[in-house]
């Protein structure tokens, strides 16, 4: 298979407090290959945005990166220097943030965020940045792009500005598009028009997506593979489909089920007992032990690490172990 | 019935620490324990307030005692004995004979008692119109916070001298020694209310938002009930902030009065009085007189001062 | 209808959103007023639960606040149990208190940082005169149980608790002053879908244990689903369309229930293709004329440009539209 786009491997994320350090990720690996979406899910503070930030170089200090390596097309990112990192930021991969507002600045026009941009990482000329300013608004749904260029974000309604924060994400032309929670903060109807936007115009350019959410629904529509994420392990990763219809880890599965949809109504939603650990008191051996309704001797005592299970599907279960006193379950 | 979340609960406390584990294990006792600065500000402030609260047993001498007082041993500079009597002071002794290091003990014991008790009479008067102003809103706050404006437009040491004038016009001469002391306390307290009613207004303004007032209002609770038991202890932060960082102030406030003469009366001398009557004395030699005094009033203001700073900092991040 | 708990007639509230009176005078600007709900009615039957659903701006959450008297109507009338709350004050209003209750949104916000969770819970019961000291102790431990935490849970300040056991000492919160009819507004949305699962569990086991009636308000139509027996669709103030809880999935009318429907992610990946949702919500401040969907409106002409609709039966259920009025949709 031809080298994967961006390869995480064994990452693990500590913060030190005063009492002890805290495993905010701890080793996480998976590959997104050029121009595919890759979906990210877990519930808040399972440690899909610090890989993100991860990736980026922003771990807030201090945060660091303790373990493990982050290569982008097999060149190490994670131990370059803040200068280095910055120009690979924007340029080579792409932010889009849940709040359009951290990500614009209300200081500067629309038109001269972007040209500023573009003309960092391109080096075109004052005209053509602006042209293909004007042709990207367009393209993530701007009407009037060509006047509205020279408005302030606060012009924009939230809809709106995401549309142009995305814009800006992609104006350098990035590899790779990392949104965290891209629609978490916009109305309902509003959020399904900027999913698509991003998908349509990421494919168009060959972008690939890292797409940061909690929302199940949105992965289901726009991810070709996700990663479910628990207490900062990697708990299952596969093709969408897969997961999504025939969820291999218990989590995963108490997860899909706890969720209400529009098709059935049924009298009691599937509930997974309990609440995700603290960082501060992950269980020993796998960290959903607790609350697993499958979980026997060994996985009180021993971790499990993500385990093949064919057609690019791991799954960290000790169910799933053939070598392991149980056999797989049906599930 | 559903099924607990007692996982997390249970694991998280095996036991309930007693409340004095838990205050010595706070993040705000950790933060003291580890900051220098904090420790000598504390550590000289407790030894400051506790030598005035316990002068009357520790001091050597009365210094408001006259019978006790020896004229020979006037003018005594620190560390000698007195070339008459042979008696020996600490820290000499002023033109009278007065022990300065008992006077400075008497004097922070003073200094510290008008300090306090300013810093508190500001406290609740701000305290309760700033959560008034803030929870009301609408004119009332208007009319508060105008009141508030227009005050602050003049330095605070002024609006003490005016009130202090002004009582002094009502109070009748012969009661003006006795309560010289009170009206100091008014007049400090009055200049300084404003910051407390700010901060708790715009505090009480983000609090009164929040749905745990609400939850309160849907039951019908007594708008004072609501101040009082809810609102109150979430705006407290901040005004201890202010109170210690106007505790030093204050005490400047009632010596740079006592200093102008408008303070408390020579015979019940605060630090402030007793800096105003060694000055007199600097270009005649007896510095002693003037030095020890305001070394002791610059130890107190200072250390009370950087302990508020950093209670300050300490309390930022969660102050919202 | 006789088992009506809970009616709202004709329900309106403006806000004021003016400038400072001296920036008026000086920018000559006009006193700006917001719609916020306009001419709302519709009512809630004992033991059901009513759901308004809509997006920002839809007025669900101050027509929740209006109900529970945290905000005084600027027209119209609610009426608990026949008796009417607006105007109503002293002990008969004190009587009806105590039959309604509110759960909120954000468990971090509406707990007491610094009440223990004990006194928290006995706060609605002790205020009703229902119990105090040691028999207030007793039912705090309780109704910890009911909602599945444990009775030495009172001695514990909120930071102890997730955001589930949050919700939950809400929840017991609300059930002390032993109510009839509680407002739910939004009250998963702050939580993980796991948690959202427990809640939302918790909360039915509850209506059918103590025959609560509820008001639940959320923007999640798949939470609405699942709960609710009756549904009020909000846009910008104005209730678009009611239906019964089955009605509204199956055989949506009004164009902005299809929208919002055809919004919701598929997660079953059947494949279905989803119209493209245009525009987005208009400033309340300065509404459309006419019908206040009809710039984004597929089927609107001339007519919903000007007039607002009326809401019309249809179906057991109600329509503000003059499409489905006229039969072109």
């Amino acid at each position: 298979m031809a080298e994967p786009l961006l390869s995480v491997r064994d990452l693990v994320v500590e913060f030190p407090t005063r009492r002890g350090t805290l495993r905010a990720i701890d080793r996480i690996s998976f590959d997104i290959r050029e121009g595919e979406v890759l979906g990210m899910v877990g519930e808040s503070g399972a440690g899909k945005s610090i890989t993100g930030n991860a990736i980026i170089g922003l771990i807030e200090p201090p945060g660091r990166i303790a373990g493990g390596e982050i290569l982008l097309k097999g060149t190490r990112i994670d131990d370059l220097p803040p200068e280095k990192m910055r120009r690979i930021r924007g340029r080579r991969i792409g932010m889009v943030f849940q709040d359009p507002l951290t990500s614009l600045n209300p200081l500067y026009t629309v038109a001269e965020q972007i040209i500023e941009t573009i003309r960092t990482h391109l080096g075109v000329s004052e005209r053509e940045a602006r042209e293909r300013a004007v042709a990207l608004l367009d393209r993530v749904g701007i009407p009037a792009a060509r006047r509205r260029i020279d408005d302030y974000p606060h012009h924009f309604s939230g809809g709106m500005r995401q549309r142009v924060v995305i814009a800006l994400a992609l104006c350098a032309e990035p590899e790779l598009v990392i949104a965290d929670e891209p629609t978490t903060a916009l109305d309902v109807s509003v959020q399904a028009q900027i999913i698509d936007v991003l998908k349509e115009i990421c494919a168009e350019r060959g972008a690939a997506v890292m797409l940061i959410t909690h929302d199940m629904g949105v992965i289901a529509e726009t991810a070709d593979r996700v990663a479910v994420l628990y207490a900062g392990r990697m708990a299952e990763i596969g093709p969408v489909r897969d997961v999504v219809q025939d969820a291999e880890h218990p989590y995963t599965r108490g997860l899909m089920g706890s969720i209400p949809t529009l098709t059935h109504a049924h009298d009691r939603l599937t509930q997974i007992p309990g609440a995700m650990p603290r960082l501060d008191n992950i269980p020993q051996g796998c960290a959903f032990n607790p609350r697993c309704p499958e979980a026997f001797d060994r996985c009180r005592v021993e971790r499990p690490d993500p385990i093949g299970r064919g057609g690019g599907r791991r799954v960290a279960c000790w169910l799933y172990d053939r070598a392991g006193v149980k056999e797989a379950g049906n599930g | 019935m559903a099924r607990t979340d007692h996982e997390t609960a249970a694991a998280s406390t095996p036991r309930p620490p007693g409340r004095l584990y838990r205050a010595w294990d706070s993040d705000l006792a950790h933060a003291f324990r580890t900051s220098p600065v904090a420790l000598v500000a504390g550590i000289v402030a407790v030894v400051i307030i506790l030598a005035a609260a316990l002068a009357p047993w520790i001091a050597p001498h009365d210094p408001f005692d006259p019978g006790s007082l020896v004229l020979m041993d006037g003018f005594t500079p620190p560390m000698t004995e007195n070339e008459f009597t042979g008696n020996f002071y600490l820290l000499g002794t002023d033109d009278q004979g007065r022990d300065v290091f008992s006077a400075i003990l008497y004097g922070a014991r003073l200094s510290l008692f008008v300090g306090f008790s300013a810093v508190l009479f500001a406290m609740v008067l701000g305290v309760t119109l700033g959560l008034i102003a803030g929870y009301r809103g609408g004119w009332v706050d208007s009319l508060l916070m105008r009141i508030a404006d227009v005050q602050l437009t003049f330095p605070s040491i002024l609006i003490a001298l005016l009130i202090f004038g002004v009582a002094r016009g009502f109070i009748p001469p012969g009661y003006r020694e006795a309560m010289a002391i009170w009206v100091l306390i008014v007049a400090i307290g009055l200049s300084d209310w404003v910051q407390y009613a700010r901060v708790v207004r715009g505090a009480t303004m983000v609090e009164k938002s929040k749905e745990y007032v609400q939850a309160a209002r849907v039951i019908g609770a007594h708008p004072a009930k609501i101040l009082a038991r809810h609102i109150l202890p979430n705006v407290m932060g901040p005004v201890l902030v202010i109170g210690t960082i106007g505790l030093a102030l204050a005490i400047i406030a009632e010596a740079t009065l006592s200093f102008l003469g408008v303070g408390v009366p020579p015979t019940q001398p605060s630090l402030g009085t007793l800096i105003r009557i060694g000055q007199g004395f600097l270009f005649s030699g007896e510095w002693w007189i003037l030095l020890f005094p305001a070394l002791a009033l610059l130890a107190l203001a200072l250390s009370v001062n950087l302990l508020g700073d950093w209670l300050r900092d300490a309390l930022n991040p969660r102050l919202r | 209808m006789a088992d009506a708990l809970l009616r709202v007639e004709g329900l309106t509230r403006y806000f004021d959103v003016s400038k400072p009176w001296l920036n008026r005078v000086i920018e000559r600007e006009e006193r700006q007023f917001l719609t916020a709900v306009a001419d709302v009615s519709f009512e809630i039957r004992r033991g059901e639960t009513f759901a308004l659903v809509g997006e920002s701006g839809s007025g669900k959450s101050t027509i929740a606040k209006m109900i529970v008297g945290l905000l005084k109507p600027s027209h119209g009338r609610i009426l608990f149990d026949d008796q009417a709350m607006t105007g109503t004050d002293g002990a008969a209003m004190r009587a009806l208190r105590r039959r309604f209750q509110m759960i909120f949104q954000d468990p971090f916000a509406s707990l007491n940082p610094r009440w223990h969770v004990g006194d928290i819970i006995a706060e609605p019961m002790v205020t009703f005169g229902l119990a105090r000291g040691a028999e207030a102790r007793r039912e705090v431990a309780r109704l910890l149980e009911v909602v599945g935490l444990s009775g030495s849970d009172a001695a514990k300040f909120p930071h102890e608790f997730s955001g589930g056991q949050r919700q939950r000492i809400a929840i017991a919160r609300a059930l002390s002053s032993r109510p009839e009819f509680i407002v739910c507004d939004e009250p998963t949305s702050a939580l993980d879908v796991s948690v959202q699962a427990q809640i939302l569990n918790l909360m039915r086991d509850l209506q059918d244990e103590f025959g609560l009636t509820y008001l639940f308000i959320s923007h999640d139509l798949s939470v609405v689903r699942h709960m609710a027996n009756r549904i009020g669709v909000l846009y910008l103030g104005r209730l678009a369309e009611l239906a019964d809880g089955k009605g509204l999935f199956t055989n949506p009318r009004h164009p902005y229930s299809r929208m919002l429907l055809d919004a919701v992610p598929d997660l079953e990946m059947s494949g279905r293709r989803r119209k493209p949702v245009e525009g987005e919500i208009p400033n309340p401040i300065d509404p459309p004329p006419g019908c206040a969907f009809h710039p984004r409106c597929p089927y609107a002409d001339d007519r919903c440009r000007r007039e607002i609709p009326q809401p019309v039966r249809r179906d057991g259920g109600e329509v503000a539209c003059f499409g489905v009025e006229e039969g072109r949709i």
